[in-house]
């Protein structure tokens, strides 16, 4: 043994309550959770024009960097230590006391669950982004993702999930973030589009996805890395977690299968960004209700979801909010539609508490209330933070940037070169030593 | 008959159409281009190399009109496509021998009438 101080031992004694299982799972689970951001950058990224097309996916991307590191620092600290009823406290801050030992009721290393929990934040504060894109400074939006993590994705989490949060003490049902996650996201989308105003083309052009496969791509990927959202919080490999991963699978088959039926009924073809945005509706439905439902619930839940959405989408697009991809319509709104319906669809018989269907109405407001107490927070404190943000850093490029899209001005690079015209900037004009005296006979040193 | 060929930023495109169509000019042809008229080099850095952009993208609009359509579709060009940047691109005028519209056999300024002043592209 190379360690033999005292605390280092206390440290690594494995704990009694440990579980090799259900670390293992979670250990998967992180992983696939962390793959959802990627996922979510080529969902983006296909749906925007191509001259943004890198500025789109690195909105979502860098959301794993910002947000990875701000949870480590101070976001874990503020949404799962205890503190009061509104936020958590900073007894973890800088991952301190975050350890091996399982937290309280738990059967995983603290630090796998603290991990875990990044990867949720890392994608909500990436969720925003579709409401942002073709139009906002990088460098404000990522100040902006970091200050969001800390002052409400923390205390919305710590409400819901974290010891002593008001919802969850309130008898909130919210199983993997229908609330949490999205309804917060789509809340913020929402309000960030509000402030930094339509893009310049938006209504008076089409804006058009520059790339459909990589939307499918990315539907792919997050549905892929969804099971571990949802199937992960079950934070064990046992029943619980296999009804969460049955009905993450149902739910979207269902709302898929809706959306291209409406489709079909309102433009009589089926379209694939159509497909993609069901699967995507159906998978935040299902997610505050992931465990707590049986899987024909899952089923029915994902076809009801998909029409408030639908309809979302159909009055967005002719109204002047330029929510560029939708947030509203997917996250916000299926968040809601889920949260409220877990509501209904609660099952005793399947590990949950009893909905409006056993009997229980009163679920149904407590749902409500914790829906719109989310929605109002985040609304109000994200707007807060765009104005903060925007006293150090115009939150929007200049027009003419926009123009010209924003791979190349903001970013130096462009998503798909054809190489042509591209010359080599040498890094010196200065010949190398070696060759001023290898070509010693060259009187003139053109070599240059 | 005249020819008009311009180069325009691709981002004036729908501005440039838009125009076009308040001209009452119909019947156009449009194709991505690369060239260079002398705005400065776009410089971007992939993994450390650098690389100068010498060709930028542009889009060619070719329209054959009638001669005395020439000066408001000219109009209507260079209103709709400037920036006051260098880079907003070139419009060059060539006088056409013969035009042969390929449905009818008409010829010259018949052929670059339009059949149905009504129809257009653009919807709005």
């Amino acid at each position: 043994m190379p360690h033999t101080t005292s605390s280092f031992v206390a440290l690594f004694s494995a704990p009694a309550d440990l579980s090799t299982a259900d670390t293992a799972w979670i250990l998967v689970s992180a992983a696939l959770v962390l793959l959802m951001t990627p996922a979510l950058a080529f969902f983006y990224g296909g749906m925007v024009r191509s001259k943004n097309a890198l500025n789109t996916m690195m909105m979502s991307f860098c959301s794993l960097g910002v947000v990875g590191c701000v949870w480590a620092f101070a976001g874990y600290s503020l949404a799962f230590s205890e503190g009061s009823a509104w936020i958590g406290g900073l007894d973890h801050l800088f991952l301190k006391g975050v350890g091996f030992e399982p937290r309280d009721g738990q059967t995983i290393p603290h630090l796998l669950f603290c991990i875990f929990q990044g990867t949720f934040a890392i994608i909500t504060a990436a969720i925003i982004s579709g409401a942002l894109v073709e139009r906002m400074r990088f460098s404000a939006y990522l100040f902006f993702i970091a200050l969001w993590t800390l002052f409400v994705y923390a205390p919305v989490c710590h409400w819901v999930w974290g010891p002593g949060g008001w919802l969850e003490a309130m008898g909130a049902l919210d199983y993997a973030g229908g609330t949490v996650v999205h309804v917060n996201a789509g809340a913020a989308a929402v309000v960030g589009a509000l402030l930094i105003g339509s893009r310049k083309d938006y209504g008076r052009q089409a804006l058009l996805p520059h790339n459909v496969p990589y939307i499918l791509l990315g539907t792919g990927l997050l549905w892929f890395g969804w099971f571990g959202f949802n199937a992960g919080s079950a934070l064990a490999a046992d029943e619980s977690a296999s009804l969460a991963f049955a009905n993450t699978f149902l739910a979207p088959c269902a709302a898929m299968v809706t959306w291209l039926l409406l489709d079909h009924i309102r433009i009589s073809k089926m379209t694939a960004v159509g497909a993609a945005t069901g699967t995507v509706v159906g998978l935040v439905a299902i997610t505050p209700a992931a465990a707590f439902v049986g899987p024909m619930d899952a089923i029915a839940i994902g076809m009801i979801a998909t029409f408030p959405s639908y309809l979302a989408i159909q009055y967005r697009s002719r109204s002047r909010l330029d929510d560029s991809l939708d947030v509203a319509a997917a996250h916000g709104v299926g968040g809601l539609t889920g949260a409220m319906l877990v509501g209904v669809f609660a099952r005793e018989a399947w590990g949950g508490t009893a909905g409006l269907f056993e009997g229980n109405a009163a679920q149904v407001a407590i749902q409500g209330t914790a829906v719109l107490a989310a929605l109002a927070f985040s609304a109000l404190a994200s707007f807060a933070l765009f104005k903060l943000v925007s006293l150090v850093i115009p939150l929007r490029v200049e027009l003419e940037e926009e123009g010209r899209g924003l791979d190349v001005p903001l970013h130096g690079e462009q998503a798909i070169s054809s190489g042509e015209g591209a010359v080599l900037l040498t890094r010196t004009k200065r010949p190398p030593k070696e060759s001023a005296t290898t070509q010693a006979g060259d009187p003139a040193g053109t070599s240059a | 008959m005249k020819l008009i060929t311009a180069i325009v930023r691709p981002e004036k495109v729908n501005d440039v159409l838009a125009a076009l169509f308040e001209a009452d000019v119909r019947g156009l042809t449009v194709s991505p281009a690369r060239g260079h008229g002398g705005e400065t080099e776009e410089v971007e850095t992939y993994r450390g190399t650098k690389v100068m952009m010498g060709l930028v993208e542009k889009v060619r609009i070719e329209i054959g009109v009638s001669d005395h359509f020439e000066s408001r579709a000219v109009e209507a060009i260079v209103e709709s496509a400037r920036t006051g940047e260098v880079g907003d691109g070139k419009i060059f005028i060539t006088d056409v021998s013969q035009v042969v519209r390929i449905r009818s056999g008409e010829r010259d300024t018949d052929a670059v009438t339009p059949v149905n002043p009504e129809a257009h592209m653009l919807s709005y």
